[in-house]
């Protein structure tokens, strides 16, 4: 019997499953590092959020939607990492529980599953447990190596750098209160307070690199939203050095790396062309900022993401890639 | 070496898999019986001229090419008419086609058949497209447009440039490949007529760099060729689609709609160049053409000169029978080759190769939900983006679907080939670009 179907008739190695345990390749630094500087608690939230996860997944598409489960493509698995690298690593498990039932049910299950969610589905989870769970979601444990004794006065315990930012600032200025904060080294390597996958931006960035090489991710969204937080401080700075702390402090400290190079750029829920990624990057790095220094919260990154988020639609119809043959040339 | 040229929008690079680039074109022997069908070109069918029971010699008129876009077809072979049937041609339908019962191999006598290279061309440009006109010649890189109305430039639109294609950026296929390489020459003078004809004193011959024999080749016997050029092309599919192969040549952007007139240029298939070649030097009709048989199973996979209306399986014979495993069976190429339903179908004008593809590498991958990656947007060529336009097509949003320019889809594949979710985003467009296109036609009747 011969198979008679349109073409192309051959196909290309990608899948669903490659791209969601690139990802997952992707994270393995920053896991490694979390565990380093937070211990055994790391390793508790990483594995209870993704096994929540993909239990949960499990659950709904069995027993409430009743179709076929899908729990091994690895797109629960890479909700229940980005999860836990958002929630600080002594974070009770009942309440990781719930973050990981709303994360994989509200954020993504309810809206028909992989790739029809509006929002990043940890993000979503990680923003209701801090809105319902502020308390604990921003008592932070201060990192103490899994290995050797180093303990660092610099490495503030109670209070992420930008927190302790946010509330120092009401009384001094930034000069005196970077006396008392981690220097850039330790900032650059994630010996400070913070969620237990934020903090080392160099983990991170190895992981970002292996993304783009493999070509899961592309470079517009982590460059603009970089970039435009780089600028945006950088002018502030520049205005007033008492009021407003440096781009690079900005940079090093809570959840920017992760958010650009991890979240921000989830296929699922960011724009389509290069031109729409560029705008969506710019827009949570202006967002982003707007909270860290204006708003309520120190942080702004998972705001800032899940707002773009739902702009993507409208982005995606103001801003088309390019046509071929759409501006006419003179022979 | 400079950046090689290419295309600038999308594109993909599936594996290469030129199993038979290494093998010398070699002569199919005959059939026993030749099935012709009467419409072997894009456009109306041509009207037969031979009846039940008729002797026919090899060369002869079988069918003649009425309207406008319309080509004839010549015996391939000699002997008796046996009927005029329904068969089915590659496209799947049973339609009108001529059967000869093959006897002996007697050609019309003013066909000249020696291999002695003639360069001087001694017919004057109308005449040349008239020749081509008579002789059959259609555009052998797939698409089959009758050649000579090509030829001719409609008013108010003026050629400068000449393009003949010999990228075959499809996978597997090799036939153009040998062509260069053993017809090299002849490739050229017919390039030559091509530029006469057209009116044009410029050529390049667009070639992709996986095949360096065949560019050191061409760009050697070239230079005996005034005005004739070989532009080496990095590899990237579907650069053989004439915007792309403009763009990468010449730099020119077809506009969306358009002809590549409209950028004065005309692209022609290697193929075709040694087609005309052959129908003006040698007053030879186009009833032959090289085919390559291929595929990973296959035991002999290679390069034939096969006489129009061979039935397809003889061919798979002579390349050591068809694999136990075949699971398809492609006339073409994987990305934009159609699938055969059966080893009867006849070799046709337009019959670049067959492919065989194994059972495993037949079935299409399970389908899931589209995670909006936008990679087939990223490899998209006409800079469209699939996963609308297949969402349009599956809801019936025809009007959508134009606006996004659901008819610029050269249907290449590279969408439905590069989507992680194996979702068949090119059966959707096509079904948009036939809605479309229907709708169109109708606007146009009002």
């Amino acid at each position: 019997m011969l198979t008679v179907s349109g073409s192309p008739h051959i196909h290309g190695d990608s899948s669903v499953k490659k791209i969601m345990y690139t990802v997952v390749m992707a994270m393995v630094p920053a896991m490694l590092v979390s565990v380093y500087f937070f211990g055994l608690d790391a390793l508790r939230v990483l594995l209870i959020s993704s096994l929540a996860c993909l239990f949960f997944e499990w659950l709904i598409q069995k027993y409430l939607i009743k179709g076929p489960v899908t729990i091994n493509d690895g797109s629960a698995l890479v909700t229940g990492i980005l999860l836990a690298f958002n929630v600080p690593s002594n974070l009770p498990v009942w309440i990781l529980l719930i973050g990981a039932f709303i994360s994989i049910g509200m954020g993504k299950m309810s809206f028909g599953g992989l790739g029809k969610n509006p929002f990043n589905p940890a993000l979503v989870g990680r923003v209701f447990l801090l809105i319902s769970f502020p308390v604990q979601m921003t008592s932070w444990p201060a990192p103490k190596l899994l290995f050797g004794s180093i303990t660092s006065t610099d490495a503030m315990g109670g209070a992420t750098p930008l927190g302790f930012l946010k509330e120092g600032l009401k009384n001094q200025t930034v000069p005196e209160l970077m006396k008392d904060m981690p220097d850039y080294a330790m900032e650059l390597i994630g010996f400070i307070g913070g969620s237990l996958g934020e903090v080392s931006v160099i983990a991170l960035l190895l992981g970002a690199i292996y993304l783009l090489a493999k070509k899961v991710i592309t470079w517009e969204i982590p460059t603009a939203y970089i970039g435009s937080v780089i600028i945006f401080t950088g002018i502030l700075w520049l205005v007033n050095p008492d009021m407003y702390i440096s781009p690079v402090f900005h940079l090093l400290t809570g959840g920017l790396i992760l958010g650009a190079f991890y979240m921000a750029t989830d296929m699922v829920s960011s724009p389509i062309s290069s031109k729409g990624q560029i705008l969506f990057g710019i827009g949570c790095g202006v967002i982003t900022i707007l909270i860290r220094i204006w708003g309520a919260y120190p942080e702004g990154v998972s705001f800032a993401i899940l707002i773009m988020n739902a702009f993507t639609p409208l982005i995606n119809r103001g801003f088309k890639p390019k046509h071929f043959g759409e501006k006419i040339q003179s022979a | 070496m400079g950046i090689l040229k290419t295309f600038t929008l999308g594109g993909v690079h599936p594996p290469e898999t030129k199993l038979s680039a290494d093998q010398a074109i070699e002569v199919l022997p005959l059939p026993k019986q030749a099935f012709i069908p009467l419409n072997q070109n894009l456009g109306a069918p041509g009207t037969p001229q031979v009846a039940k029971g008729d002797e026919v010699k090899v060369g002869q008129l079988l069918a003649k090419g009425e309207a406008f876009i319309s080509s004839n077809v010549h015996s391939p072979v000699s002997g008796k008419v046996l009927k005029i049937d329904n068969v089915m041609d590659p496209s799947g339908y049973r339609r009108p086609a001529i059967v000869i019962n093959v006897d002996g191999d007697e050609w019309e006598t003013d066909i000249d058949r020696s291999e002695n290279l003639l360069k001087e061309i001694k017919l004057s440009q109308k005449e040349v497209i008239e020749k081509i006109h008579q002789m059959g010649v259609v555009g052998l890189g797939g698409a089959t447009f009758p050649s000579h109305i090509k030829l001719m430039v409609p008013d108010g639109k003026k050629a400068d440039v000449l393009i003949i294609n010999g990228v075959e950026c499809e996978p597997y296929l090799t036939s153009d490949h040998r062509l260069m390489l053993e017809k090299g020459d002849e490739v050229l003078v017919g390039t030559t007529i091509l530029m006469k004809g057209l009116g044009v004193d410029r050529a390049i011959i667009g070639i992709e760099n996986n095949k360096p024999d065949a560019i050191r080749n061409m760009t050697e016997l070239a230079k005996a060729y005034p005005g004739i050029e070989v532009c080496s092309l990095k590899v990237k599919y579907p650069q053989g689609g004439e915007k792309q192969l403009i763009k990468a040549t010449i730099k020119r952007e077809v506009p969306s709609g358009k002809l590549p007139i409209e950028v004065g240029a005309v692209v022609n298939n290697v193929g075709t160049a040694f087609a005309v070649y052959e129908a003006v030097q040698k007053n030879k009709p186009l009833f032959e053409r090289v085919v390559t048989i291929t595929g990973k199973s296959v035991e002999k996979p290679g390069n034939f000169l096969v006489r129009i209306g061979t039935p397809v399986k003889e061919l798979i014979e002579k390349a050591g029978g068809l694999p136990e495993d075949t699971g398809k069976l492609i006339g073409g190429g994987p990305m934009m080759g159609k699938a055969l339903l059966s080893v009867d179908t006849p070799i046709v004008k337009g019959s670049s190769g067959i492919l065989m593809l194994r059972e495993r590498e037949a079935k299409r991958v399970e389908v899931k939900n589209c995670i909006r990656c936008a990679r087939c947007v990223s490899v998209c060529p006409m800079g469209l983006e699939p996963l609308l336009l297949a969402q349009y097509a599956e809801n019936e949003m025809w009007d959508e679907a134009e606006q996004e320019k659901v008819m610029d889809c050269i249907e290449c594949g590279s969408c439905h080939y590069t989507c992680p979710s194996g979702r068949p985003l090119l059966d959707y467009l096509r079904l948009g670009k036939s809605k479309v296109g229907q709708i169109i036609r109708n606007r146009g009747k009002k």
